[in-house]
Protein backbone atom coordinates (compact mmCIF):
# COMPACT_ATOMS: atom_id res chain seq x y z
CA UNK A 1 0.00 0.00 0.00
CA UNK A 2 1.00 3.56 -0.67
CA UNK A 3 2.19 5.87 2.35
CA UNK A 4 -0.85 7.85 3.21
CA UNK A 5 -0.14 11.91 2.83
CA UNK A 6 -1.51 13.87 5.53
CA UNK A 7 -4.98 15.32 5.32
CA UNK A 8 -5.71 12.16 2.39
CA UNK A 9 -8.17 9.89 2.70
CA UNK A 10 -7.07 5.80 2.43
CA UNK A 11 -8.96 5.80 -1.22
CA UNK A 12 -5.46 3.97 -2.40
CA UNK A 13 -7.01 1.30 -0.76
CA UNK A 14 -9.21 1.22 -3.66
CA UNK A 15 -6.82 -0.35 -5.66
CA UNK A 16 -7.34 -3.79 -6.87
CA UNK A 17 -5.61 -6.40 -5.28
CA UNK A 18 -2.87 -8.19 -7.14
CA UNK A 19 -4.52 -11.66 -7.35
CA UNK A 20 -7.56 -9.73 -8.88
CA UNK A 21 -10.21 -10.95 -11.01
CA UNK A 22 -9.09 -8.51 -13.64
CA UNK A 23 -6.11 -10.59 -13.70
CA UNK A 24 -7.68 -13.91 -13.47
CA UNK A 25 -9.49 -12.77 -16.61
CA UNK A 26 -6.28 -11.37 -18.15
CA UNK A 27 -4.51 -14.69 -17.80
CA UNK A 28 -7.79 -17.35 -18.41
CA UNK A 29 -8.69 -15.61 -22.01
CA UNK A 30 -4.97 -15.99 -22.65
CA UNK A 31 -5.00 -19.55 -21.79
CA UNK A 32 -7.86 -20.05 -24.14
CA UNK A 33 -6.92 -18.12 -26.91
CA UNK A 34 -3.35 -20.41 -26.54
CA UNK A 35 -5.32 -23.70 -26.47
CA UNK A 36 -7.52 -22.31 -29.56
CA UNK A 37 -4.70 -20.99 -32.21
CA UNK A 38 -1.16 -21.49 -30.02
CA UNK A 39 0.81 -19.50 -32.88
CA UNK A 40 -1.57 -16.76 -33.48
CA UNK A 41 -2.07 -16.08 -29.25
CA UNK A 42 1.70 -15.82 -28.50
CA UNK A 43 2.04 -13.53 -31.16
CA UNK A 44 -1.09 -11.76 -29.37
CA UNK A 45 0.39 -12.06 -26.03
CA UNK A 46 3.36 -10.59 -27.72
CA UNK A 47 1.59 -7.06 -28.32
CA UNK A 48 -0.51 -6.85 -25.45
CA UNK A 49 -3.82 -7.95 -27.10
CA UNK A 50 -5.11 -10.27 -24.28
CA UNK A 51 -5.04 -7.03 -22.09
CA UNK A 52 -7.16 -5.89 -24.80
CA UNK A 53 -9.26 -8.43 -25.03
CA UNK A 54 -10.20 -8.41 -21.04
CA UNK A 55 -10.50 -4.99 -21.35
CA UNK A 56 -13.24 -5.25 -24.21
CA UNK A 57 -15.00 -7.84 -21.75
CA UNK A 58 -15.26 -5.59 -18.59
CA UNK A 59 -14.97 -2.15 -20.01
CA UNK A 60 -18.46 -0.51 -21.37
CA UNK A 61 -18.66 2.71 -23.02
CA UNK A 62 -20.80 5.10 -21.19
CA UNK A 63 -21.72 9.05 -22.35
CA UNK A 64 -23.01 11.19 -20.44
CA UNK A 65 -22.86 15.29 -19.58
CA UNK A 66 -20.72 16.48 -16.53
CA UNK A 67 -21.30 20.35 -15.57
CA UNK A 68 -22.79 21.11 -19.04
CA UNK A 69 -19.38 18.99 -20.81
CA UNK A 70 -20.35 15.78 -22.43
CA UNK A 71 -18.12 13.16 -21.78
CA UNK A 72 -17.68 9.59 -23.54
CA UNK A 73 -15.88 7.42 -21.31
CA UNK A 74 -15.21 3.44 -21.26
CA UNK A 75 -15.90 2.19 -17.41
CA UNK A 76 -16.15 -1.03 -15.58
CA UNK A 77 -19.55 -1.96 -14.84
CA UNK A 78 -18.72 -1.77 -10.61
CA UNK A 79 -17.09 1.80 -11.05
CA UNK A 80 -19.04 3.92 -8.86
CA UNK A 81 -19.94 7.76 -10.64
CA UNK A 82 -18.21 8.90 -7.59
CA UNK A 83 -14.97 7.17 -8.94
CA UNK A 84 -15.66 8.06 -11.71
CA UNK A 85 -16.16 11.60 -11.17
CA UNK A 86 -12.46 11.45 -9.00
CA UNK A 87 -10.41 9.22 -10.64
CA UNK A 88 -11.33 9.24 -14.21
CA UNK A 89 -12.43 13.02 -14.69
CA UNK A 90 -10.23 14.84 -11.78
CA UNK A 91 -13.77 16.59 -10.54
CA UNK A 92 -11.91 15.91 -6.91
CA UNK A 93 -14.63 18.02 -5.59
CA UNK A 94 -16.81 14.98 -4.48
CA UNK A 95 -15.59 13.93 -1.58
CA UNK A 96 -15.64 10.46 -0.46
CA UNK A 97 -16.41 10.24 3.35
CA UNK A 98 -17.57 6.72 3.96
CA UNK A 99 -18.49 5.18 0.63
CA UNK A 100 -21.52 3.58 1.67
CA UNK A 101 -24.35 5.78 1.51
CA UNK A 102 -24.28 7.04 5.24
CA UNK A 103 -22.86 10.47 5.24
CA UNK A 104 -23.68 12.28 2.16
CA UNK A 105 -20.49 13.37 1.54
CA UNK A 106 -20.53 12.53 -1.98
CA UNK A 107 -24.06 14.21 -2.96
CA UNK A 108 -24.33 15.22 -6.69
CA UNK A 109 -27.05 15.85 -8.62
CA UNK A 110 -28.26 13.81 -11.64
CA UNK A 111 -30.67 14.94 -13.62
CA UNK A 112 -31.23 17.50 -11.28
CA UNK A 113 -31.89 15.35 -8.29
CA UNK A 114 -29.74 14.77 -5.46
CA UNK A 115 -27.95 11.08 -5.37
CA UNK A 116 -25.27 9.53 -3.35
CA UNK A 117 -22.87 9.11 -6.10
CA UNK A 118 -20.89 6.49 -4.19
CA UNK A 119 -24.31 4.04 -4.61
CA UNK A 120 -24.57 5.10 -7.90
CA UNK A 121 -23.24 2.63 -10.79
CA UNK A 122 -21.41 4.49 -14.02
CA UNK A 123 -23.09 2.59 -16.25
CA UNK A 124 -26.55 3.72 -14.95
CA UNK A 125 -25.75 7.26 -15.72
CA UNK A 126 -25.72 6.83 -19.27
CA UNK A 127 -27.28 9.85 -20.95
CA UNK A 128 -27.76 11.66 -17.93
CA UNK A 129 -27.12 15.35 -16.81
CA UNK A 130 -24.31 15.17 -14.08
CA UNK A 131 -24.11 18.44 -11.94
CA UNK A 132 -21.26 18.36 -9.12
CA UNK A 133 -19.76 20.88 -6.94
CA UNK A 134 -17.37 22.41 -9.51
CA UNK A 135 -20.22 23.25 -11.45
CA UNK A 136 -22.47 25.35 -9.31
CA UNK A 137 -19.89 28.32 -9.60
CA UNK A 138 -19.87 30.73 -12.76
CA UNK A 139 -17.14 31.19 -13.95
CA UNK A 140 -15.03 33.44 -10.73
CA UNK A 141 -19.13 34.35 -9.52
CA UNK A 142 -19.67 31.96 -6.82
CA UNK A 143 -23.11 30.15 -6.48
CA UNK A 144 -25.26 32.15 -3.81
CA UNK A 145 -25.45 29.14 -1.60
CA UNK A 146 -21.72 28.91 -1.67
CA UNK A 147 -21.63 32.61 -0.58
CA UNK A 148 -23.77 31.73 2.09
CA UNK A 149 -21.73 29.08 3.19
CA UNK A 150 -18.31 31.47 3.31
CA UNK A 151 -20.41 34.17 5.02
CA UNK A 152 -21.94 32.11 7.72
CA UNK A 153 -18.99 29.57 8.63
CA UNK A 154 -20.93 26.63 7.25
CA UNK A 155 -18.29 24.07 7.74
CA UNK A 156 -15.23 23.87 9.43
CA UNK A 157 -12.68 20.78 8.16
CA UNK A 158 -14.82 21.47 5.10
CA UNK A 159 -14.72 17.56 4.28
CA UNK A 160 -18.56 17.51 4.28
CA UNK A 161 -19.33 20.82 2.41
CA UNK A 162 -19.14 19.82 -1.12
CA UNK A 163 -22.09 17.38 -0.12
CA UNK A 164 -23.74 19.87 1.92
CA UNK A 165 -23.45 22.51 -0.37
CA UNK A 166 -25.25 20.15 -3.57
CA UNK A 167 -27.97 18.90 -0.88
CA UNK A 168 -28.51 22.81 0.16
CA UNK A 169 -29.20 23.71 -3.39
CA UNK A 170 -31.43 20.42 -3.91
CA UNK A 171 -33.40 21.47 -0.66
CA UNK A 172 -34.32 24.78 -1.57
CA UNK A 173 -35.64 23.69 -5.53
CA UNK A 174 -37.66 21.05 -3.83
CA UNK A 175 -38.95 23.09 -1.85
CA UNK A 176 -38.16 21.92 1.70
CA UNK A 177 -36.30 24.73 3.38
CA UNK A 178 -39.61 26.43 4.42
CA UNK A 179 -38.31 26.60 8.32
CA UNK A 180 -35.69 25.56 10.29
CA UNK A 181 -37.32 22.11 11.39
CA UNK A 182 -37.85 21.41 7.91
CA UNK A 183 -34.42 22.02 6.57
CA UNK A 184 -32.40 19.87 9.64
CA UNK A 185 -35.21 17.36 8.32
CA UNK A 186 -34.38 16.88 4.27
CA UNK A 187 -30.48 18.32 5.42
CA UNK A 188 -30.14 15.03 7.52
CA UNK A 189 -28.70 13.43 4.63
CA UNK A 190 -25.46 15.19 5.10
CA UNK A 191 -23.10 14.33 8.17
CA UNK A 192 -21.49 16.99 9.86
CA UNK A 193 -18.62 16.11 12.06
CA UNK A 194 -17.34 19.17 12.90
CA UNK A 195 -21.19 19.92 14.37
CA UNK A 196 -21.57 22.80 11.72
CA UNK A 197 -25.28 22.11 11.66
CA UNK A 198 -26.65 25.72 13.01
CA UNK A 199 -24.36 27.61 10.76
CA UNK A 200 -25.39 25.44 7.72
CA UNK A 201 -29.06 25.94 8.42
CA UNK A 202 -28.59 29.55 8.79
CA UNK A 203 -26.90 29.36 5.46
CA UNK A 204 -29.53 28.04 3.62
CA UNK A 205 -32.43 30.18 5.30
CA UNK A 206 -30.65 33.46 4.34
CA UNK A 207 -30.66 32.18 0.53
CA UNK A 208 -34.14 30.92 0.39
CA UNK A 209 -35.21 34.19 1.73
CA UNK A 210 -32.91 36.10 0.16
CA UNK A 211 -35.00 34.88 -2.90
CA UNK A 212 -31.78 34.10 -4.99
CA UNK A 213 -32.12 31.94 -8.17
CA UNK A 214 -30.64 28.78 -6.92
CA UNK B 1 -16.41 -5.23 -5.19
CA UNK B 2 -16.01 -8.41 -7.58
CA UNK B 3 -16.58 -7.55 -11.10
CA UNK B 4 -19.99 -8.63 -12.61
CA UNK B 5 -21.67 -8.87 -16.32
CA UNK B 6 -23.87 -5.35 -16.24
CA UNK B 7 -26.94 -5.70 -18.78
CA UNK B 8 -30.18 -3.78 -19.60
CA UNK B 9 -32.54 -5.95 -21.44
CA UNK B 10 -34.94 -4.27 -24.07
CA UNK B 11 -38.47 -4.99 -22.45
CA UNK B 12 -40.08 -7.00 -19.16
CA UNK B 13 -40.19 -10.18 -21.19
CA UNK B 14 -36.77 -9.83 -21.92
CA UNK B 15 -35.77 -9.13 -18.17
CA UNK B 16 -37.62 -12.05 -17.23
CA UNK B 17 -35.67 -14.45 -18.96
CA UNK B 18 -32.73 -12.85 -18.07
CA UNK B 19 -33.14 -13.24 -14.33
CA UNK B 20 -33.90 -17.37 -14.62
CA UNK B 21 -29.75 -18.12 -14.25
CA UNK B 22 -28.77 -18.26 -10.85
CA UNK B 23 -25.74 -15.77 -9.55
CA UNK B 24 -27.91 -13.33 -11.23
CA UNK B 25 -29.83 -10.25 -9.26
CA UNK B 26 -32.10 -7.37 -10.49
CA UNK B 27 -30.76 -3.88 -9.81
CA UNK B 28 -33.01 -0.56 -9.41
CA UNK B 29 -32.15 2.15 -7.54
CA UNK B 30 -29.22 0.22 -5.96
CA UNK B 31 -29.19 1.90 -2.74
CA UNK B 32 -28.98 -1.26 -0.77
CA UNK B 33 -27.18 -4.00 -3.61
CA UNK B 34 -23.98 -1.71 -4.12
CA UNK B 35 -23.82 -1.39 -0.52
CA UNK B 36 -24.00 -5.18 0.11
CA UNK B 37 -21.81 -5.84 -3.04
CA UNK B 38 -18.80 -3.04 -1.84
CA UNK B 39 -18.78 -4.99 1.23
CA UNK B 40 -19.02 -8.58 -0.09
CA UNK B 41 -22.12 -9.84 1.68
CA UNK B 42 -23.11 -10.76 -1.97
CA UNK B 43 -21.61 -10.91 -4.99
CA UNK B 44 -23.90 -11.42 -7.80
CA UNK B 45 -21.83 -12.64 -11.66
CA UNK B 46 -24.84 -10.63 -13.71
CA UNK B 47 -27.10 -7.39 -12.77
CA UNK B 48 -29.64 -6.89 -14.90
CA UNK B 49 -31.15 -3.19 -15.01
CA UNK B 50 -34.73 -2.41 -15.17
CA UNK B 51 -34.61 1.19 -14.70
CA UNK B 52 -36.19 1.59 -17.76
CA UNK B 53 -39.25 -0.65 -17.66
CA UNK B 54 -42.19 1.31 -17.75
CA UNK B 55 -43.36 0.68 -14.11
CA UNK B 56 -42.92 4.29 -12.98
CA UNK B 57 -46.45 5.61 -13.10
CA UNK B 58 -48.91 5.87 -9.57
CA UNK B 59 -52.56 5.65 -10.79
CA UNK B 60 -55.75 5.11 -9.55
CA UNK B 61 -57.49 1.58 -10.15
CA UNK B 62 -61.10 0.86 -10.17
CA UNK B 63 -60.50 -0.42 -6.06
CA UNK B 64 -57.36 1.63 -4.66
CA UNK B 65 -53.99 3.24 -6.09
CA UNK B 66 -51.10 0.90 -8.00
CA UNK B 67 -47.63 2.35 -7.40
CA UNK B 68 -45.41 0.89 -10.22
CA UNK B 69 -42.51 -1.09 -9.11
CA UNK B 70 -39.73 1.55 -10.31
CA UNK B 71 -42.03 4.90 -8.41
CA UNK B 72 -38.97 6.58 -6.95
CA UNK B 73 -39.41 6.45 -2.80
CA UNK B 74 -39.35 10.61 -2.86
CA UNK B 75 -41.98 10.51 -5.67
CA UNK B 76 -44.54 8.36 -4.38
CA UNK B 77 -43.63 10.00 -1.15
CA UNK B 78 -44.90 14.09 -1.74
CA UNK B 79 -47.67 12.47 -5.32
CA UNK B 80 -50.85 14.25 -4.62
CA UNK B 81 -52.85 10.86 -4.81
CA UNK B 82 -50.49 9.44 -2.52
CA UNK B 83 -50.92 11.84 -0.04
CA UNK B 84 -54.71 12.52 -0.67
CA UNK B 85 -56.17 8.79 -0.44
CA UNK B 86 -53.09 7.29 1.83
CA UNK B 87 -50.77 9.88 3.76
CA UNK B 88 -49.59 7.15 5.98
CA UNK B 89 -47.52 5.68 3.49
CA UNK B 90 -45.79 9.04 2.41
CA UNK B 91 -45.39 9.43 5.91
CA UNK B 92 -43.85 6.40 6.13
CA UNK B 93 -41.48 6.80 3.39
CA UNK B 94 -40.53 10.00 4.73
CA UNK B 95 -39.43 8.39 7.83
CA UNK B 96 -37.03 6.58 6.04
CA UNK B 97 -33.40 6.77 4.50
CA UNK B 98 -32.07 10.45 3.88
CA UNK B 99 -33.73 12.70 0.63
CA UNK B 100 -30.58 11.83 -1.30
CA UNK B 101 -31.36 7.47 -1.02
CA UNK B 102 -35.21 8.55 -1.28
CA UNK B 103 -34.30 10.01 -4.93
CA UNK B 104 -32.76 6.67 -5.66
CA UNK B 105 -34.67 4.21 -4.04
CA UNK B 106 -37.49 2.28 -5.46
CA UNK B 107 -40.53 0.51 -4.67
CA UNK B 108 -39.83 -2.59 -5.39
CA UNK B 109 -36.12 -2.04 -3.99
CA UNK B 110 -37.23 -1.03 -0.85
CA UNK B 111 -39.79 -4.29 -0.60
CA UNK B 112 -36.44 -6.55 -1.48
CA UNK B 113 -33.63 -4.72 0.62
CA UNK B 114 -32.07 -7.09 3.07
CA UNK B 115 -31.41 -6.69 6.69
CA UNK B 116 -29.42 -4.33 8.57
CA UNK B 117 -27.98 -6.57 11.36
CA UNK B 118 -24.27 -6.04 12.03
CA UNK B 119 -23.80 -9.62 12.09
CA UNK B 120 -25.38 -10.11 8.29
CA UNK B 121 -22.96 -7.11 7.44
CA UNK B 122 -19.88 -8.26 8.84
CA UNK B 123 -18.35 -10.83 6.57
CA UNK B 124 -15.79 -12.37 9.01
CA UNK B 125 -18.80 -12.93 11.63
CA UNK B 126 -21.45 -16.02 11.49
CA UNK B 127 -24.80 -15.63 10.32
CA UNK B 128 -27.44 -17.87 8.90
CA UNK B 129 -28.84 -15.23 6.62
CA UNK B 130 -25.55 -14.54 4.59
CA UNK B 131 -24.40 -17.69 4.96
CA UNK B 132 -26.91 -20.73 6.15
CA UNK B 133 -25.62 -23.35 8.45
CA UNK B 134 -22.68 -20.92 10.17
CA UNK B 135 -24.72 -19.75 13.39
CA UNK B 136 -26.18 -16.17 14.41
CA UNK B 137 -23.82 -14.05 15.90
CA UNK B 138 -26.35 -11.77 17.25
CA UNK B 139 -28.48 -14.26 19.16
CA UNK B 140 -25.68 -14.30 21.97
CA UNK B 141 -24.41 -10.71 20.60
CA UNK B 142 -24.98 -7.50 20.50
CA UNK B 143 -28.32 -8.29 20.12
CA UNK B 144 -29.84 -3.68 20.39
CA UNK B 145 -31.31 -3.34 17.20
CA UNK B 146 -32.95 -6.84 16.99
CA UNK B 147 -36.26 -9.12 17.00
CA UNK B 148 -38.83 -9.15 19.78
CA UNK B 149 -41.55 -11.21 17.80
CA UNK B 150 -41.48 -14.16 15.38
CA UNK B 151 -37.66 -15.32 15.73
CA UNK B 152 -35.99 -18.30 15.46
CA UNK B 153 -33.16 -19.75 17.01
CA UNK B 154 -31.26 -19.27 13.58
CA UNK B 155 -32.50 -15.68 12.99
CA UNK B 156 -33.59 -12.41 15.35
CA UNK B 157 -32.56 -10.23 12.49
CA UNK B 158 -35.43 -7.28 11.28
CA UNK B 159 -36.24 -6.08 8.61
CA UNK B 160 -35.31 -2.52 7.79
CA UNK B 161 -38.02 -0.80 6.01
CA UNK B 162 -40.61 2.31 6.98
CA UNK B 163 -42.70 1.93 3.23
CA UNK B 164 -43.02 -1.92 3.89
CA UNK B 165 -44.74 -1.25 7.60
CA UNK B 166 -47.22 1.68 6.05
CA UNK B 167 -48.13 -1.15 2.89
CA UNK B 168 -48.66 -3.94 5.73
CA UNK B 169 -51.08 -1.74 7.47
CA UNK B 170 -53.15 -0.54 4.30
CA UNK B 171 -53.61 -3.97 3.59
CA UNK B 172 -51.48 -3.66 0.08
CA UNK B 173 -51.31 -6.08 -2.41
CA UNK B 174 -47.82 -7.04 -4.33
CA UNK B 175 -48.29 -7.56 -7.82
CA UNK B 176 -45.38 -9.90 -9.38
CA UNK B 177 -45.05 -10.71 -12.79
CA UNK B 178 -43.40 -14.16 -13.92
CA UNK B 179 -42.47 -16.78 -16.84
CA UNK B 180 -45.48 -18.57 -15.76
CA UNK B 181 -47.94 -16.04 -15.64
CA UNK B 182 -49.07 -12.98 -13.00
CA UNK B 183 -49.98 -13.47 -9.52
CA UNK B 184 -50.87 -11.21 -6.70
CA UNK B 185 -50.17 -11.88 -2.82
CA UNK B 186 -51.01 -10.08 0.06
CA UNK B 187 -48.18 -7.63 1.26
CA UNK B 188 -48.44 -9.05 4.73
CA UNK B 189 -47.72 -12.39 3.17
CA UNK B 190 -44.68 -11.29 1.25
CA UNK B 191 -41.77 -11.18 4.18
CA UNK B 192 -41.24 -13.87 5.90
CA UNK B 193 -40.75 -15.31 9.31
CA UNK B 194 -36.68 -16.94 9.82
CA UNK B 195 -37.65 -19.99 10.64
CA UNK B 196 -35.00 -22.83 9.43
CA UNK B 197 -34.44 -20.71 6.03
CA UNK B 198 -33.43 -16.93 7.16
CA UNK B 199 -31.79 -16.38 3.92
CA UNK B 200 -34.75 -16.94 2.28
CA UNK B 201 -36.12 -13.01 3.18
CA UNK B 202 -39.68 -13.18 0.86
CA UNK B 203 -42.05 -15.65 -1.16
CA UNK B 204 -40.77 -13.97 -4.28
CA UNK B 205 -39.71 -16.94 -6.65
CA UNK B 206 -36.38 -17.29 -8.16
CA UNK B 207 -37.65 -15.49 -12.04
CA UNK B 208 -39.85 -13.58 -10.60
CA UNK B 209 -40.31 -9.29 -10.82
CA UNK B 210 -42.04 -6.80 -8.57
CA UNK B 211 -44.55 -4.63 -10.96
CA UNK B 212 -45.97 -2.82 -8.23
CA UNK B 213 -47.91 -2.28 -5.37
CA UNK B 214 -51.86 -1.81 -4.86
CA UNK B 215 -53.35 -0.02 -2.05
CA UNK B 216 -57.16 -0.53 -1.37
CA UNK B 217 -59.26 2.85 -0.85
CA UNK B 218 -60.15 3.16 2.53
CA UNK B 219 -61.20 5.22 5.07
CA UNK B 220 -57.97 6.14 7.00
CA UNK B 221 -57.06 9.00 5.37
CA UNK B 222 -57.95 11.14 8.03
CA UNK B 223 -56.72 9.41 10.99
CA UNK B 224 -53.37 8.04 10.02
CA UNK B 225 -50.10 8.15 11.49
CA UNK B 226 -46.56 6.65 11.31
CA UNK B 227 -44.27 6.89 14.66
CA UNK B 228 -40.71 5.89 14.11
CA UNK B 229 -38.66 5.78 17.33
CA UNK B 230 -34.23 5.87 16.70
CA UNK B 231 -31.59 6.78 18.33
CA UNK B 232 -31.47 10.16 16.63
CA UNK B 233 -34.03 12.15 15.32
CA UNK B 234 -33.73 11.52 11.37
CA UNK B 235 -31.55 9.34 9.32
CA UNK B 236 -31.19 6.51 11.18
CA UNK B 237 -33.37 2.53 11.36
CA UNK B 238 -35.70 2.55 13.63
CA UNK B 239 -35.69 1.12 16.87
CA UNK B 240 -39.21 1.31 17.21
CA UNK B 241 -42.14 2.20 14.49
CA UNK B 242 -45.62 1.77 14.53
CA UNK B 243 -47.92 2.68 11.29
CA UNK B 244 -51.52 2.98 12.99
CA UNK B 245 -54.92 3.98 10.47
CA UNK B 246 -58.49 4.39 11.77
CA UNK B 247 -61.70 4.81 10.74
CA UNK B 248 -63.33 7.07 13.70
CA UNK B 249 -67.19 8.27 13.53
CA UNK B 250 -68.54 9.83 16.31
CA UNK B 251 -65.79 9.13 18.65
CA UNK B 252 -66.27 5.51 18.08
CA UNK B 253 -63.37 3.39 16.38
CA UNK B 254 -65.01 1.68 13.22
CA UNK B 255 -62.03 0.39 11.74
CA UNK B 256 -58.37 -0.15 12.92
CA UNK B 257 -54.58 -1.10 11.34
CA UNK B 258 -51.88 -1.21 12.81
CA UNK B 259 -48.27 -2.31 11.85
CA UNK B 260 -44.86 -2.92 13.60
CA UNK B 261 -41.45 -2.16 12.31
CA UNK B 262 -37.55 -2.70 14.17
CA UNK B 263 -39.63 -6.08 16.01
CA UNK B 264 -39.76 -9.03 13.48
CA UNK B 265 -37.99 -10.43 10.59
CA UNK B 266 -41.66 -8.91 8.18
CA UNK B 267 -43.42 -5.64 8.84
CA UNK B 268 -45.26 -6.64 11.98
CA UNK B 269 -48.96 -6.77 11.70
CA UNK B 270 -51.15 -6.34 15.00
CA UNK B 271 -54.16 -8.10 13.89
CA UNK B 272 -55.55 -9.13 17.07
CA UNK B 273 -54.56 -5.60 18.50
CA UNK B 274 -56.95 -3.98 15.59
CA UNK B 275 -60.12 -6.32 16.31
CA UNK B 276 -59.75 -5.42 20.06
CA UNK B 277 -60.60 -1.86 19.09
CA UNK B 278 -63.32 -1.56 16.71
CA UNK B 279 -66.71 -0.46 18.69
CA UNK B 280 -64.32 1.15 21.14
CA UNK B 281 -64.20 5.04 22.25
CA UNK B 282 -61.09 6.60 20.73
CA UNK B 283 -59.60 7.11 24.16
CA UNK B 284 -56.06 6.55 25.49
CA UNK B 285 -57.40 3.56 27.58
CA UNK B 286 -58.39 1.80 24.51
CA UNK B 287 -55.29 2.35 23.21
CA UNK B 288 -53.24 1.39 25.97
CA UNK B 289 -55.21 -1.86 26.42
CA UNK B 290 -54.97 -2.78 22.27
CA UNK B 291 -51.11 -1.67 22.90
CA UNK B 292 -51.29 -4.30 25.56
CA UNK B 293 -52.55 -6.87 23.15
CA UNK B 294 -50.15 -6.28 20.89
CA UNK B 295 -47.21 -7.61 22.71
CA UNK B 296 -48.40 -10.72 23.70
CA UNK B 297 -45.66 -13.27 22.48
CA UNK B 298 -43.21 -11.05 22.36
CA UNK B 299 -39.57 -12.41 24.08
CA UNK B 300 -36.69 -10.13 24.16
CA UNK B 301 -32.84 -10.61 24.03
CA UNK B 302 -30.10 -9.55 25.84
CA UNK B 303 -29.53 -5.77 25.03
CA UNK B 304 -33.01 -5.19 23.47
CA UNK B 305 -34.98 -5.62 26.31
CA UNK B 306 -35.82 -1.90 26.32
CA UNK B 307 -38.06 -2.69 23.30
CA UNK B 308 -40.53 -4.19 25.30
CA UNK B 309 -41.54 -1.00 27.19
CA UNK B 310 -40.99 0.93 24.10
CA UNK B 311 -43.19 -1.02 21.49
CA UNK B 312 -46.31 -0.65 23.55
CA UNK B 313 -45.31 3.10 24.23
CA UNK B 314 -45.15 3.53 20.62
CA UNK B 315 -47.98 1.85 19.56
CA UNK B 316 -50.14 3.93 21.95
CA UNK B 317 -48.65 7.28 21.17
CA UNK B 318 -49.44 6.35 17.47
CA UNK B 319 -52.66 5.92 17.65
CA UNK B 320 -52.82 9.15 20.16
CA UNK B 321 -51.59 10.84 17.25
CA UNK B 322 -53.54 9.58 14.37
CA UNK B 323 -57.12 10.14 16.35
CA UNK B 324 -55.95 13.69 16.99
CA UNK B 325 -55.23 13.42 20.43
CA UNK B 326 -51.89 14.10 20.84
Amino acid sequence: MKSKMPGTLPECEMEAPENSRRNFLKQSALITAVALTPAVATKAADMHVDEKIAEAFEKLPIKFEVNGVQQSLSVEPRATLLDILREQLDLTGTKKGCDYGQCGACTVHVDGHRVNSCLTLGVMVNGKKVTTIEGLAKGEELHPMQEAFLKHDGFQCGYCTPGQIMSAVACIREGHANSETEIREFMSGNICRCGAYPNIVNAIQEVKEGGHAV
Amino acid sequence: MKQFQYIRPATQQNVLDAITKPGTKIIAGGTNLVDLMKRGVTAPDKLVDINHLPLKSITPSKTGLLIGALALNSVVSENTLVLQKQPLLSMALKAGASPQLRNMATVGGNMMQRTRCSYFYDTTMPCNKREPGTGCGALEGYNRMHAIFGTSPQCIAVHPSDMCVGLAALDAVVVIAGKKGDRRIPFTEFHRLPGDHPETDNHLAPGELIVGVEIPDNNFSQHSYYLKVRDRQSYAFALVSVAAALDISGGVIRNARLAMGGVAHKPWRLFDAEKSLIGKPATEASFKHAAQIAMQGAKAYEYNAFKLKMAPGTITEALKHAAGLA
